[in-house]
């Protein structure tokens, strides 16, 4: 089958490599039908993430039809034939974690749980194409993918619903949806994010949906922020501000946003001296994370606020504003996305028409053009907001 | 004091005793050294070093001759009742399925059981086992019966979590290798990180009692590897460090189970 592998830092290659097989037997092997480039796949892209091997197959929003199952998988849940959404997190559901519905801490799906252990003290759960160090998992940019847990993770969707409209179920839709459950938004709020990618529009909406009042939205790229306005939010190009913290606070009557959202993650762009100590202790390998909006969405939160973290970190940050963060009694909410809490509540929302995913779509592309779409979606060159990859389809891009 | 202070307490102790085989080796080396720098002077200043090096490694290899003992222990939450967990481990046979170096165990009267392990380079080590203490849903304590190839006592706990989180289950393993070639590649394999062994097996018994299977990405399809990996694979196959070694591991675990 056709795969995407990462060959080095930002060396993608379409590589033939053998079919997926069933290995344990709670797995099913889906044919994928639509898959995506996710921003947080640039970090492994930028070669930022540690444990990645050359070799390994990329991916982790995709979706299909079940090919094939284990003996394991409970048939009542799961068979050949389903048509189902792949969440990027895998998880057991039978150990303490999943049972409190903190599907992204299953303690059981990653193998490789001991590397996590030495960075973080405990290991998050195995994710699809994301390391070594998170299971290892080959990820679904390729035709076919190994499903573990296939009984607790995937969601089956009717038919009659296109694939656009699902496929972002795997992944940022309910991660933003999360990142603005965690803004804890009480009617009226306003809340502030940072970063108008994928999560950050999916945040905006999910916010509105949740009762905000307000939100602003901050990034550099007009044709994002052009998105963001779309979805009803008031935009702020941080390139043409001095000081968005300022900016913030003549907003807010000096008060402050209710909430901050960190849709950015570790390879924040900002401005000023901290830009550039941040970025050459990066390349130096001093500092895995640039943390300059978390660090701008603690100073810009209001007292008793709460700051939530969606965007991917790593390893450690420097600088970290804990005065500002302890003085003004900030509440910070992070994680990966507990994904199977939000699936099938969203995929409620689209089927009575409150929000169609799709409008995030920038790119449509056959699975070979992967390569090139990486190096476009991390340069944010032709208003790349999202790439969606058809492992199927061969030759040119079929629209654009 | 809770178990898992216990367990610290324990822990610096042996590393203490990695220590004294530092002291050990440092002492023969530095001796030796010594001792050859006196010879080749030929004064009697050397003469004196040279026999202060050689008291020196004696020294060293005297603390090297004492009893060779390996200690792994660990604990891990199980989402299940003591008596659950109990009841699997009391059927000795599924040991293997969750033990790395364990090839197979067989009961073979009432009491005792012969267990098999796989040393480095899939050499065998053959012993005998007798429990030595059993409480139903609460502990099991084994010996391992003289003539045995590789001495192996160790005691298993089951104790109910607080907060009905499900159970406790805390090992403690003394290993005494033989003497000779084997026994000193085994030693040396356990000897890297006995605790993490022991971590990991017990890692696998969760996975195995919660899910039913244990997780892998072994044999799984991926794109072409570098050369550089491979050859890092194949110099240190079990380096805790670098991840390549559940690989094996796991592809032994799994062989056993299937």
């Amino acid at each position: 089958m056709k795969a995407v592998c990462w060959m080095g830092t930002e060396k993608m290659s379409v590589e033939n490599v053998p079919d997926p097989t069933i290995l344990n037997p709670r797995d099913a092997i889906v044919r994928i039908t639509s898959t995506c480039i996710c921003g947080s796949d640039l970090h492994l892209y930028d070669g930022l993430m540690p444990t990645l091997e050359q070799g390994d197959i990329l991916g982790h929003e995709f979706m299909g039809e079940v090919v094939e199952v284990g003996a394991g998988v409970n048939r009542e849940k799961l068979k050949v034939g389903d048509r189902v959404v792949v969440p990027f997190t895998i998880a057991c559901g039978n150990c303490f974690f999943c049972q409190q519905q903190l599907w992204s801490c299953c303690d059981n799906s990653n193998p490789n749980y001991w590397m996590a252990e030495k960075l973080m003290g405990y290991s998050p759960s195995g994710l699809f194409g994301y390391t070594h160090m998170l299971g290892g998992y080959a990820g679904g940019q390729a035709q076919y993918a190994r499903v573990p847990y296939a009984d607790v993770g995937p969601l089956k969707i009717p038919d009659g619903i296109p694939d656009e409209q699902v496929v972002f179920l795997s992944d940022i839709f309910p991660t933003g949806y999360m990142g603005a459950e965690n803004c804890n938004i009480k009617p009226g709020d306003t809340i502030a994010i940072w970063g108008c990618g994928p999560v950050g529009l999916f945040a905006i909406r999910s916010a509105f949906l949740l009762g905000a009042e307000r939100v602003i939205a901050i990034d550099r790229f007009d044709y994002r922020l052009k998105r963001a306005e779309d979805a009803g939010a008031e935009i702020i190009n941080y390139e043409e501000v001095d000081d968005v913290v300022q900016l913030l606070k003549d907003m807010t009557g000096n008060i402050g946003p209710d909430a901050c959202l960190d849709a950015v993650g570790m390879e924040a762009h900002y401005t000023g001296p901290m830009w550039a100590l941040d970025r050459t202790k990066q390349v130096l390998r001093m500092q895995p994370d640039r943390p300059g909006v978390l660090r701008e969405a603690i100073i810009a939160c209001r007292k008793g606020g709460t700051v939530s973290v969606p965007g991917v970190y790593g390893g450690f940050i420097d600088k970290m504003p804990m005065g500002a963060y302890m003085n003004k009694g900030i509440t910070m909410k992070t994680g990966q996305t507990h994904m199977m809490r939000y699936m099938k509540p969203l995929l409620e929302l689209i089927q009575g028409g409150k929000i169609d995913p799709s409008f995030v779509v920038s790119h449509r592309v056959p699975i070979d053009k992967a390569p090139e779409m990486y190096k476009i979606f991390r340069d944010k060159q032709d208003h790349c907001t999202k790439v969606v990859l058809d492992p199927w389809a061969n030759g040119a891009s079929i629209a654009a | 004091m809770s178990e898992a202070a216990r367990i610290h307490l324990e822990n610096a102790e042996s590393r203490q005793h990695r220590l004294s085989t530092a002291f050990r080796w440092s002492a023969l080396i530095t001796g030796g050294a010594l001792a050859l720098t006196g010879l080749s002077r030929r004064s009697k200043s050397g003469l004196a070093l040279a026999a202060g090096g050689g008291l020196l490694s004696w020294l060293g290899a005297q603390a090297g001759t004492q009893q060779r003992e390996l200690i792994a222990r660990s604990s891990i939450l199980l989402n299940c009742s003591p008596e659950q967990a109990y009841e699997f481990w009391s059927q000795i046979e599924n040991l293997p399925l969750f033990m790395r170096h364990l090839e197979s165990v067989t009961q073979i009267g009432e009491n005792q059981s012969h267990w098999v392990a796989i040393g480095p380079l899939g050499k065998q080590l053959h012993w005998t086992a007798e429990i030595a203490f059993d409480r139903q849903g609460d502990v099991i304590a084994w010996r391992s019966l003289p003539d045995s190839e590789i001495y192996v006592d160790g005691v298993v706990k089951f104790r109910k979590a607080v907060g009905d989180r499900g159970t406790v289950v805390s090992v403690f393993v003394v290993y005494q290798p033989p003497a000779g070639s084997i026994g000193n590649a085994f030693a040396k394999m356990l000897g890297k990180d006995p605790n993490f062994m022991m971590r990991q097996d017990l890692h696998r018994l969760k996975a195995l009692i919660e899910t039913g299977e244990i997780p892998t990405v072994e044999g799984q399809t991926h794109g072409p590897r570098s050369g550089a990996t491979a050859v890092a694979r194949v110099l240190n196959p079990d380096d805790p460090i670098k991840g390549q070694g559940k690989i094996t591991e796991i592809a032994d675990a799994r062989r056993r189970a299937s």
